[in-house]
């Protein structure tokens, strides 16, 4: 904050003993997790943690035939099996031949050795979880705008729809919701699906949707607020010069109201960053459903849950960001 | 141009008001009226009612031979040639100057870009403000604001231009340089409803000068006449006290 001269003016003294009272506030907090760290009998064990990232391993290429290796070369192993038929078995790259030409083999016995990379469970729930709230973000944006527009109509049709929706989703928990979509609507669809003779939707879509639809109802309202904070002023200006509704509210009225609500509508996705972590009850191993099956299989829970947490963070604090460059962009327009 | 017979508007909020009792009034092609009157006598709603911002429960507003009040009258289109310029500008912040002369004429008028905007910068050049025309209107000053205003009206090409108090919300320096611009456009022949509370301007530029009081059209005559030699002692009273 500057100096706007609605109180005493501060002096330099003044600045600088506060950001000192800051430094060692902060710093003793740090302290105190440190010292509560060792205090817990806990084995620490942080090298642990980038194997769930990413996974590089030592693995065997296994026979599956019994016979004869006929031939090595850079990319494949050719075996003659027990009937006479050849197969070609194709190396992975880099791969370690085990095995000379001429070498018999049983089954089971390893061909080759190779390292093995693959993103580790973490970073496979980091991408499901930022894959579904992008989804649900932009399906969110647009079902709030609609029921936005919607609670302001004349009409009272869609007026109370919106009023409905509103307050039955901003009203009821959001893991019965999630169960709803999944067990209730997931199953009718499906079933509906499979007597067309069409493929099943994947979980995933049932959670983005139900996030989709959780978030839209909060939208509605910063919509509706937004919509409303819009002087009376600019609605007469439009409609004095021949404009339809349709056109002032697309033309004159939205655009003011979308940039006014930027700050809550960004507080309403992160909420619905977190709350993806609901997913994990319908099957979706999103980021935290993978840190629980880590931590099922590493016993270090808390450098795992830590982890996590510091994911989360790095999605909802780049989002944050993203949103401050969009409302600045659209100050200096 | 503008016929207005036995307009009568209700305000329910916060208690009942009849705002217009019973309002006959005829404007002709090309002539500029005034309204004057203390504040709360209606001259404001009655602007207001002519392009239909506020309904009147009773009564015809015709303009040119389309009734106003008439529900299934196309307002829009009636709204189109009835230009207005308010007191508080009501510029749309989040376009520019040009923008804001161009939108209505690519929406409504559906002209081309180049054309709507070859028509705003003619516009803005008779405002006298042509230079600004890639600025903001936050960044222009309240007297540029409503030139801006008038010229975003103007470019809709209307037949009628109504005026709602344009002048109040003004620093005094700046109140001449829209009241020169609308003394243009009265010369050049548009027809113009103006509420307002310069009196020099009635005085110079009206041909006829209304005034109105609770509701009621108490006085309508040219300018020398009611300015000099009022016919009501209302009118009278009102004009001691400002004048």
């Amino acid at each position: 904050m500057r100096y706007t001269g609605l109180d005493k003016p501060k002096t330099k003294g003044y600045t600088y003993f506060w950001r000192f009272v800051f430094a060692i506030t902060v710093a003793a907090v740090l302290v105190f997790l440190w010292y509560a760290t060792t205090k817990v009998e806990y084995i620490w064990q942080w090298g642990r943690v980038p194997q769930y990232f990413w996974i590089v391993d030592e693995r065997d290429l296994n026979s599956e035939f019994d016979g004869q290796v006929l031939a090595v070369d850079a990319s494949k192993i050719v075996i003659r099996d027990e009937y006479n038929a050849e197969h070609d078995i194709a190396l992975p790259k880099d791969a370690n031949v085990l095995l000379d030409a001429g070498s018999t083999v049983y089954y089971g016995d390893a061909l080759a050795r190779y390292e093995y990379r693959a993103p580790g469970i973490l970073l496979e729930g980091l991408w499901i979880t930022l894959q579904v709230s992008f989804l649900a973000i932009i399906i969110g944006i647009a079902v709030g705008i609609l029921f936005g527009l919607a609670r302001v109509s004349e009409n009272p049709a869609p007026r109370w729809w919106a009023i409905i929706y509103v307050e039955l989703i901003r009203g009821t928990p959001l893991m019965v919701q999630i169960f709803i979509w999944y067990f209730v609507v997931g199953v009718l669809v499906d079933e509906l699906l499979a007597q067309a003779g069409l493929p099943r939707i994947p979980a995933l879509w049932y959670g983005v949707i139900a996030l989709a639809i959780f978030t839209g109802a909060y939208v509605a309202e910063i919509v509706r607020a937004g919509i409303q904070s819009v002087h009376r002023g600019q609605t007469e200006a439009a409609r004095s010069l021949g404009m339809t509704y349709g056109q002032c509210m697309r033309k004159v009225v939205l655009p003011q109201a979308l940039r006014r609500i930027m700050p809550p509508l960004a507080g309403q996705f992160i909420s619905l960053i977190k709350d993806s972590s609901l997913l994990g009850v319908m099957a979706i191993r999103e980021l935290t459903k993978a840190t629980r099956e880590a931590v099922t299989s590493s016993v270090q829970p808390l450098e795992l849950w830590f982890t996590c947490a510091l994911l989360y963070l790095v999605l909802t604090f780049t989002l944050s960001i993203f949103v401050q460059y969009l409302e600045r962009r659209a100050v200096r327009r | 141009m503008i016929k207005i017979r036995k307009l009568n508007k209700f305000f329910y909020h916060p208690a009942t008001l009849h705002a217009l009792k019973s309002i006959d009034l005829d404007v002709h092609k090309g002539e500029t009226v005034v309204i004057i009157g203390p504040s709360g006598s209606g001259k404001s709603t009655l602007l207001r009612c002519v392009n239909r911002l506020e309904y009147a429960e009773g009564g015809d507003i015709f303009i040119e031979d389309k009734n106003a009040l008439d529900p299934k009258c196309d307002i829009n289109a009636i709204r189109a040639e009835v230009g207005m310029v308010f007191q508080s500008f009501n510029l749309f912040p989040h376009l520019s100057v040009l923008e804001n002369v161009t939108l209505a004429q690519l929406a409504v008028r559906h002209r081309k870009k180049t054309e709507a905007e070859r028509r705003a910068m003619a516009l803005l050049e008779s405002v006298g403000i042509a230079e600004k025309h890639s600025a903001s209107p936050d960044q222009l000053s309240g007297g540029q604001q409503q030139r801006v205003a008038i010229a975003r009206a103007l470019a809709m090409d209307p037949k009628v231009m109504l005026f709602d108090e344009p002048t109040s919300a003004l620093d005094p320096e700046m109140v001449g340089e829209v009241l020169d611009a609308m003394r243009k456009l009265a010369k050049g022949g548009m027809t113009m409803l103006v509420v307002t509370h310069e009196m020099g301007f009635a005085r110079e530029v009206a041909d006829r000068v209304i005034f109105m009081d609770n509701g009621v059209i108490i006085e309508d005559s040219s300018p020398g006449e009611l300015f000099s030699n009022p016919r009501h002692e209302r009118t009278k009273a009102f004009l001691d006290q400002i004048l």
